[in-house]
């Protein structure tokens, strides 16, 4: 309960900051989406539901729907298993470096999974895949052994990437677990795996799902995976039809009211992904921290300790090592194709992309300029909508809670046509084919993000700290400024890292907004592997892989000097 | 005959020795309280004898069923041991009804369908929980999820009763309440109670025996009363109840307070393996002290520098000389007023080492 | 002199009234203790004085002056109402040290650096946080943040000091330390304290009066510690305020009967009235008990020791009331009595109300 705010100030301080709030969410988020669904609906001058319908019938859109959900399936699956099965080996046995592990498990994090898909290109595309042709030639096999080209491949690549969702989920639920609920069944008389059946398993099933449900939200839109790997054979999942007819058409009517048609499918489907996370989050979530806190007992994997590692180990190489070395190692080959040998190799391609080429150095510095102005807006602007949502009692504050929920549910690919339906001219302010479209387009993905970080920090915030600054003689703003925004500064700082770090990599939005002068590091790379350019384009990732790596470093060592 | 058994039980964590080579038996039906500050060992010593817990050495017996010895290499996991045990933070299984947690242990051991049902209702009678039997546990309040879990550990019958620090999670009006059921519940079914505990109150209110344990090391093993009237050291008799201790000077064999105008009583004389000391410390239980008239030669002279009234008692602040001390009345009982001088009489005054006892303040860091 | 008064307050949320009509004056210098079971309303009054929250009805005054009156629009900020707050979270704020937490309301004030220094170092003395000025609020006990709290609270010299469950997060031992530091401090200062709590041994250990609220907000009783727990005006403020006995006493032919045997009250002055069932309320420390002396004959069912008292509970025809003893009396008159022992039970107090009077206070 906050009452900083009298009623009797009829229109103070309180409405305008959250009409500004209202305004920012509406402008950024729901009137693009809006505008979406109107499209979707919309023909001529009327509705026209049987038209959408029919569109929807067309074996292209039909099939690209059907892909989505086989691709986001087969991953979510194979995301949980993996994520929950290391999760637990790394929380609940004596598995050998269980912490070296579990960072490693979080490394895909970091990495986009775009340039991952352009590494397995390399090494397991049918006919010039480098592991698949070391088993043709030195093996004898008649094919590839292994197709990356094909539903089981994207998903597998799918899986590399999405399963730290699972896992760092379940790993944080085993780990905040009282282990007297697992004592408590040993004293009953269960062994271990009766308990971790009966007892464990059962109790972090609500994040299991949770983490789950975000892969499914996250892979059914996923447009980089999809678009590097299932071109080929012509797989196409709904953000790769949306970019590939708009792409095609030059922005034509028919491709955009049918990506507007398709995007309409995402929506509704991500509602209902969020209303079933919502769900299980509020029902299911049981009460498992607390107590004093043991080590739980570790399942001793015994003979299997050994293998077990390797085993892990072997993943770990295969899937993260492997990928990044083998980018790294074709940006330095002078022509795509030669073997790996040092008189092949040089700094040359590296040098050149950041230096001499200006179509690079251009992604560079947009994919920076643009991060950082996003972060910083969408840092601020989320600080005080999650103010007004966590803190502030004002009438109309429902509003905003809903619409605050929005730039959860909506991904990416959406954005990115709301955008253009929104800023290309027809209300008055025409953005397209410059980096301000972008930009708009990256506030409203990244602002869940923000919302997230800064309510979080938020709700730390006991109303009473407030409260004790007004009786100690402070105005509403002197308590503002004195006692919530210090203590809230972690989580805008977390805020900003966590949207300029991934827009430096950003894929899905900046691929329909582009423009030849306004390419992203995310666009230059999938536009330059496209053109065959295929060590221009992995120097580039490589570059952008440093560019990561060194900014998670940053944020670690930030975050543990702010303690959060 | 004696049933639970700990001999020479040690445990160490690398440098540190967190239970030193430990001694007690348990009689079958008995309630055992061990009592300690928090990381005096004790919640150590239940895991060892649950089997959470190796034993650094040592042995711990059950009627003649050695559970563990490391020295003989013989240990019984947790799961064959046949306790019951209640945690303090409850650990009911959220994804179970009331029913099914109770059940739970009943469904390892494979019995009949039956037999499940009638122990299960039966323990759910014991702890009142019938009509909430078919709710998740997470819609109980503390006190009835620590019921459940009490039915849960009743359900499989066990030798031995292990409670960590039940109540501690509870309200205090509730932990009375409960104190009360655990004590009927043993008394109803005769099982052997090894109870964690750092509150005195509950300790003696509960138990047939206390151990008072300090840093590993054991201070005392008696009954409560026992140990309240007979502490075995200053340290002991500062955990149970309330204490006062005066630092006096020693002066011929006879205490003396600084500061104090006015003789020492004829009754004060420091005791014989203290004469070596050149101070000691004087120590009273505040309700161990009359008002006495100011002509008394056994009163020491005071004044009152506080007076409080707490509903059944009536607290007072006293100087004495240059220390302060505490002295608690019953509500009925004539006291002098704020301000006052005052004389008071030691019932019952304890000689001790002048070296300061710790503070203990649980959970407050 | 009334420094607080408050007329007619009525603050509900929609679903569920929280206070009605309520009335209530605080006399200047006087510590005040509003004590009630958890939820009544007690809080949600304090933050009314304080200006968290805004009646919907009544008028508050302070120092004479009217804050609240919704009628008036009357609606005076916290901030200018000239208060001291403590929280029962201690709510010091994390990115600032001691001293400048202590300092906040003189820094507010604009009171010069030399002065604010002197006034924060005199007020750090004071609760005893002398060497800990620069340290932060996690590099302190649960004890010493609540002293912050205070310090805070006090240095601004407000008139009026409004404390919400202060005591209650931290243990048993420095709760009970703790509660004599504050009546110290109210003494030395001379402020006046409004003190909200639920523990009834706080609320008679440091009030000068004390209120008694029921759990629907309404006022009970007010009077000085020892009138409300040896005068209660009904069997309400008699059990909240500590272990309660009822005992059923039944008329039959001008005997009055306890429980469901025929053994006498023994008790020289009886109630009047038509009524038929009484009930008799006294604590445990109102009975003499003895082996087998005079008074009403029982068994102890359960014998209880706590330390300093011996606690016995005794089934008297039916009925079951406890007892208690000092140990050391216990002791010196052989009265270490276990579970079965026979005993007698004579009373030094009773209280008597009708049996009507006592429904719903059982369930307290």
């Amino acid at each position: 309960m906050s009452a900083q705010i009298k009623q009797k100030s009829s229109f103070g301080v309180a409405q305008i900051i959250l009409f500004l709030s209202i305004a920012i969410l509406v402008i950024v988020v729901a009137f693009p989406v809006l505008l979406i669904l109107f499209n979707a609906f919309w023909v001529e001058d009327h509705f026209d539901f049987a038209n959408t319908i029919s569109i929807l019938k067309q074996p292209a859109t039909y099939e690209a729907l059907m892909n989505s959900i086989i691709i986001a399936s087969m991953s979510t699956v194979g995301s949980t298993i993996v994520g929950t099965f290391f999760a637990w080996l790394v929380t609940r046995t004596d598995i050998p470096y269980h912490n070296f592990m579990k960072s490693m498990f979080l490394v895909p994090f970091m990495l986009p999974s775009f340039i991952g898909a352009i590494a397995w290109k390399m090494l397991l595309s049918p006919n010039a895949g480098l592991i698949n042709k070391f088993f043709m030639e030195n093996f004898g096999f008649d094919g590839p052994i292994f197709n990356i080209y094909s539903y089981y491949g994207i998903s597998a690549v799918e899986i590399m990437y999405l399963f730290p969702f699972v896992f760092i989920q379940v790993c944080g639920a085993l780990e905040r677990m009282d282990p007297t609920l697992e004592e408590s069944a040993r004293i009953s008389g269960a062994g271990l795996m009766t308990i971790t059946r009966k007892i464990t398993i059962p109790l972090v099933m609500p994040s299991i799902l949770s983490g789950a449900l975000l892969i499914m939200l996250y892979s059914m839109a996923h447009f980089g995976t999809v678009a590097v790997l299932g071109i080929e054979r012509g797989i196409y999942n709904i953000p790769v039809l949306i970019y590939e007819r708009i792409h095609q058409s030059g922005g034509s009517f028919d491709s955009i009211r049918l990506g507007a048609i398709l995007a309409t499918v995402l929506v509704i489907s991500a509602a209902i992904i969020i209303w079933a996370q919502r769900k299980i989050l509020s029902t299911g979530h049981y009460q498992i921290i607390g107590g004093k806190s043991f080590r739980p007992t570790q399942l001793k994997l015994r003979g299997l300790r050994i293998p077990m590692m390797l085993f892990c180990f072997a993943y770990i190489g295969f899937t993260i090592v492997l990928p990044t070395v083998i980018i790294f190692l074709v940006g330095g080959l002078s022509t795509y194709g030669l073997p790996f040998t040092p008189e092949n190799l040089s700094l040359d391609n590296y040098k050149f992309i950041l230096f001499d080429f200006d179509v690079t150095r251009d992604a560079i510095f947009n994919s920076v300029t643009l991060g950082f102005t996003a972060a910083v807006i969408t840092m601020f602007a989320g600080v005080m909508i999650s103010y007004v949502i966590v803190k502030m009692k004002v009438r109309g504050k429902g509003i905003l809670e809903f619409l605050g929920m929005l730039p959860f549910s909506v991904p990416g690919s959406v954005i990115a046509l709301g955008v253009i339906l929104a800023w290309s001219g027809q209300f008055g302010i025409n953005l397209y084919n410059t980096v301000w479209i972008i930009l708009v387009a990256y506030i409203a993905r990244y602002m869940a993000f923000s919302l997230k970080a800064n309510s979080a920090a938020l709700e730390q915030i006991h109303d009473s700290l407030v409260e004790a600054a007004r009786a100690c003689g402070a105005t509403m703003w002197q308590s503002l400024k004195d006692i919530v925004l210090p203590l809230v500064k972690p989580g805008m700082l977390a805020a900003f890292f966590l949207i300029f770090l991934p827009s430096l990599r950003e894929l899905t939005v900046s691929i329909m907004l582009y423009a030849p002068t306004t390419r992203t590091i995310g666009v230059a790379i999938y536009t330059l592997n496209e053109d065959g350019e295929t060590v221009i384009s992995c120097a580039l990732a490589g570059i952008a892989l440093i560019i990561i790596v060194l900014g998670q470093f940053v944020i670690n060592h930030f975050s543990k000097k702010a303690g959060v | 005959m004696s049933y639970v058994r700990l001999i020479n039980v040690t445990k160490r964590f690398g440098d540190v020795t967190a239970v030193d080579n430990l001694n007690y038996e348990i009689e079958k039906g008995e309630c055992f309280s061990m009592l300690g500050p928090s990381g005096c060992g004790k919640t150590t010593t239940l895991r060892m004898v649950a089997g959470f817990e190796d034993l650094s050495d040592g042995e711990v017996w059950v009627g003649d069923r050695l559970l563990s010895s490391p020295k003989k290499k013989h240990y019984v996991p947790p799961e064959n041991r046949n306790f019951g045990m209640v945690f303090q933070a409850f650990a009911v299984w959220p994804h179970l009804s009331v029913y099914e947690n109770v059940a739970f242990p009943l469904r390892i051991k494979k019995l009949p369908e039956k037999e499940i049902d009638d122990r299960t209702m039966d323990a759910l009678r014991a702890t009142n929980l019938v009509d909430a039997k078919d709710g998740s546990p997470d819609f109980l309040s503390g006190g009835g999820k620590q019921r459940v879990a009490l039915a849960r550990a009743l359900a499989i019958n066990p030798d031995v009763m292990l409670l960590d620090e039940p109540l501690s999670s509870l309200d205090p009006h509730l932990r009375e309440e409960m104190r009360f059921e655990i004590k009927d519940l043993q008394m109803k079914y005769g099982f052997s109670i090894i109870y964690v505990t750092h509150d005195q109150s509950e300790a003696m209110a509960l138990s047939d025996r206390i151990l008072v344990m300090k840093l590993g090391v054991v201070q005392q093993i008696d009954t409560p009363l026992n140990i309240y009237n007979h502490p075995a050291n200053k340290f002991v008799f500062s955990f149970i109840g309330l204490s006062n201790f005066l630092h006096a000077d020693n002066v011929g064999g006879r205490p003396v307070l600084p500061g104090h105008q006015g003789s020492t009583p004829q009754s004060f004389v420091i005791p014989g393996h203290l004469a070596g000391e050149t101070a000691i410390s004087l120590a009273s239980r505040p309700s161990e002290i009359d008002f006495v008239s100011m002509e008394d030669p056994e009163g020491l002279h005071g004044l009152v520098t506080r007076k409080a009234f707490l509903g059944e008692i009536v607290d007072y602040q006293i100087k004495i000389g240059d220390q302060f001390m505490r002295v608690q009345k019953g509500r009925r009982e004539q006291g002098p007023e704020s301000g006052q001088n005052c004389a008071v009489k030691f019932l019952r005054p304890f000689y001790y080492t002048d070296e300061p006892v710790e503070e203990f303040h649980e959970e407050d860091d | 002199m009334d420094i607080i008064r408050m007329e007619g307050i009525t603050k509900g949320y929609p679903d569920h009234p929280v206070l009605n009509d309520l009335n209530l004056s605080i006399k200047k210098g006087e510590c005040f203790t509003l004590l009630g079971p958890s939820g009544c309303g007690k809080t949600v009054l304090m933050r009314l004085i304080a200006g968290f929250e805004t009646p919907d009805a009544g008028r508050i005054y302070i120092d004479d002056t009217p804050v609240a009156d919704l009628a008036d629009h009357i609606d005076v900020p916290t901030e200018n109402r000239g208060l001291g707050v403590v929280f029962q979270d201690y709510a010091v704020w994390p990115h600032m040290t001691v001293f400048e937490n202590i300092a906040y309301p003189l820094k507010i004030a604009k009171v010069p650096k030399d002065e604010l220094k002197k006034r924060v170092m005199e007020m750090v003395d004071i609760v005893g946080m002398n060497g800990l000025d620069k340290r932060y609020p996690s590099e302190l006990s649960g004890g010493q943040q609540q002293r912050v709290a205070l310090a805070r609270a006090l240095v601004g010299k407000p008139s009026l000091m409004l404390l919400d469950e202060p005591l209650s997060n931290l243990d048993a031992n420095l709760r009970e330390e703790m509660r004599f530091e504050i009546k110290e401090l109210q003494r030395k200062l001379g402020v006046t304290v409004l003190y909200v709590t639920h523990d009834q041994e706080i609320g008679l250990a440091i009030s000068d009066r004390v209120a008694i609220m029921d759990a629907n907000g309404n006022i009970q009783q007010i009077g000085t510690p020892w009138e409300i727990f040896e005068k209660p005006v009904n069997p309400f403020v008699f059990n909240f305020m500590g272990i309660a006995n009822f005992i059923d006493v039944r008329r039959e032919n001008g005997a009055f009967l306890v429980g469901n045997g025929n053994q006498q009250m023994p008790w020289p002055t009886l109630p009047e009235g038509d009524t038929n069932k009484w009930v008799a309320g006294f604590r445990p420390s109102d009975v003499n008990i003895s082996r087998d002396g005079a008074g009403l004959r029982g068994i102890v069912r359960r014998a209880n020791f706590l330390g300093a008292t011996m606690d016995y509970l005794v089934e008297i025809d039916g009925t079951h009331l406890r007892t208690a003893i000092e140990t050391h009396h216990a002791i010196a008159k052989d009265l270490v009595l276990k579970a079965g022992d026979q005993c007698s039970i004579e009373f030094t107090a009773l209280h008597w109300f009708e049996a009507e009077q006592l429904k719903g206070v059982h369930e307290e």
